[in-house]
């Protein structure tokens, strides 16, 4: 990954702005965005830092944040040099979300587009009702991962642990350590070369070019739970 | 919702301490759980023989002096440690025979623990005041468990406050909600545990005492918690000696926890660990669903 590395670099510490205040900043950026590099500073664990940017900036936070850290994040690429509570990128729309350490639940949940890497663990529900963000996780990912997950990719370079995609639509899911178990309607299927493909650009994007896409395998839908089975019929 | 943090010390200079640290940590968890708060605290452990109880009492001007003077004809015992609305005393008798004795003569009381080091505070209102009402910055203690509630299962008062005790030196905070402890309460009064509330959370301390006194291990009560209890919960557990931690399977209800060569911490929210001192540097995790995580230090003496 190259950073562009900018003139000027806005530092706000925490402990002395009131967060209200520098997402507030965040959200007036202008155009073109200005200052385009921000430095946060003690963020203490505390909720929504970074959340709503709709601008092509570039944020660091420099320790360990809370609940839904960079939600429905814009354009904007943020690094999280440290742990992420509940909820990380939530409802993500473009971009890339990028934590040093571990995510906690729901990291990525109901994500429309964009990139999150998370280069530690994954707790339970990664990616939940995803609809086409691209998620990649480095370790592994907890229980329940990929819940009626719609459309967009996680790859898990470490191990999914039980209920990986349970009712799952469209989303691409790509694992290379073990699956402790898969939810309902969720089958490995065939690894074909679009599907290698696509998984070398994933990698390379969050800064995994040696990782060997050949070793991991896909799950997705097995489609029957779309519709109505006409053999329930007489069940009413 | 609500808030629970612990913090189980492995340092003179944290057990110097303790008390400032979890009020500070229950200062970070008043968003979790403005309706009540409460601390079970561990420390100078009473001498063999005699018992700790806490006592709360309803009156602001209760009359302690007069009580210690009965317990010290009756039994021995030392000078109150009052604190707000409640009492500490050590008395010169077994724990039984000490409740018996308070049910008898001071049926206006309520004993909030009878132990060997456990003390326990709490009561209905916001945390902040709590904190100052009850000095928490003066107190030493080996480890300690705090809690701010967000009322769902029972009304607001101290009697349904957390932590729970119900025998012994352990007590329990919980965020969650049991669905079956209904059903349990009235299996364990069977098996002869008392309960005061109509609480789901003191059926998770009576279930854990109860296997503590079959002869489990802490480790060994907290998992067959997973079998036996329905419902949402991360629990942090502490006895004389032992701090434990434990989710559901689903674990819905959120944890993190951390450790430095000086503390180990858990809570709702990191944000209640961030203001110990060293956090920045602390091995951060979030403890997996139906896991048991437990800190035992050797019993002294």
């Amino acid at each position: 990954m190259t950073i562009t590395s900018p003139v000027t670099v806005e530092t706000v510490d925490l402990d002395s702005t009131p967060l209200r205040e520098l997402n507030k900043r965040l959200h007036n950026l202008g155009e073109p965005p200005s200052p385009a590099a921000w430095r946060v500073v003690n963020p203490g664990g505390r909720h929504a830092i970074a959340v709503g940017i709709d601008a092509e900036v570039e944020v660091d936070v420099e320790g360990h944040v809370g609940y839904y850290c960079a939600g429905m994040n814009k354009l904007a690429t943020v690094r999280v040099h440290g742990n992420a509570g509940v909820g990380l990128a939530e409802n993500i729309m473009s971009g890339s979300v990028i934590v040093d350490g571990n995510a906690s639940a729901s990291a990525g949940a109901t994500g429309r587009g964009g990139l999150v890497v998370i280069q530690g663990d994954a707790s339970s529900r990664c990616g939940i009702s995803m609809k086409g963000v691209d998620i990649v996780v480095r370790g592994s990912v907890g229980h329940m991962s990929a819940f009626m997950a719609q459309k967009g990719r996680l790859v898990v370079c470490g191990d999914a642990a039980d209920g990986l995609g349970d009712s799952i639509y469209e989303a691409r899911l790509y694992v290379r350590g073990s699956v402790a178990g898969l939810g309902a309607d969720c089958i490995e299927k065939e690894m074909r070369g679009e599907h290698l493909l696509e998984l070398r650009e994933l990698l390379d994007a969050a800064g995994l070019p040696e990782a060997d896409p050949t070793v991991f395998r896909r799950y997705g839908s097995a489609r029957q739970l779309y519709n109505f089975h006409i053999d329930n019929a007489g069940a009413y | 919702m609500c808030g629970i943090v612990g913090l189980f010390s492995k340092s003179l200079s944290v057990s110097d301490r303790l008390g400032e640290h979890l009020g500070d940590m229950l200062l970070e968890m008043s968003d979790r759980g403005p309706d009540s708060a409460g601390v079970a605290l561990y420390r100078t452990p009473a001498p063999a023989g005699s018992t700790k109880v806490s006592l709360h009492s309803a009156d602001p001007d209760y009359d302690w002096e007069a009580l210690q003077v009965e317990l010290d004809e009756r039994f021995g015992s030392t000078q109150p440690d009052v604190r707000a609305s409640h009492a500490v005393f050590v008395v010169d008798t077994e724990s039984r025979a000490l409740q018996q004795w308070l049910r008898g003569h001071r049926p206006e009381l309520r004993v909030m623990s009878a132990g060997t080091s456990l003390e326990i505070y709490k009561e209905a209102g916001a945390p902040r005041e709590f904190v100052k009402r009850f000095a928490l910055a003066d107190v030493q203690a080996s480890h300690g468990l705090g809690h701010t509630r967000m009322a769902t299962e029972s009304a607001v008062t101290t009697d349904g406050s957390h932590p729970f005790w119900t025998g012994l030196d352990l007590c329990l905070v919980h965020n969650g909600s049991l669905s079956n402890h209904n059903w349990l309460r009235t299996r364990l009064r069977r098996e002869g545990l008392e309960f005061e509330t109509e609480n789901d959370s003191e059926v998770a301390a009576g279930y854990l005492t109860w296997r503590l006194a079959e002869g489990d291990s802490l480790e060994q009560a907290l998992e067959s918690c997973l079998g036996e209890l329905d419902g949402f919960y991360t629990f942090a557990v502490g006895t004389a000696d032992g701090f434990a931690v434990l989710r559901d399977p689903i674990a819905c209800k959120p944890a993190v926890m951390a450790e430095t060569e000086d503390w180990v911490a858990m809570a709702s929210e990191y944000r209640a660990i961030a203001v110990l001192p060293g956090a920045a540097d602390a091995n951060v995790w979030e403890p997996a669903p139906a896991t048991v995580y437990s800190w035992e230090r050797q019993p002294v003496g």
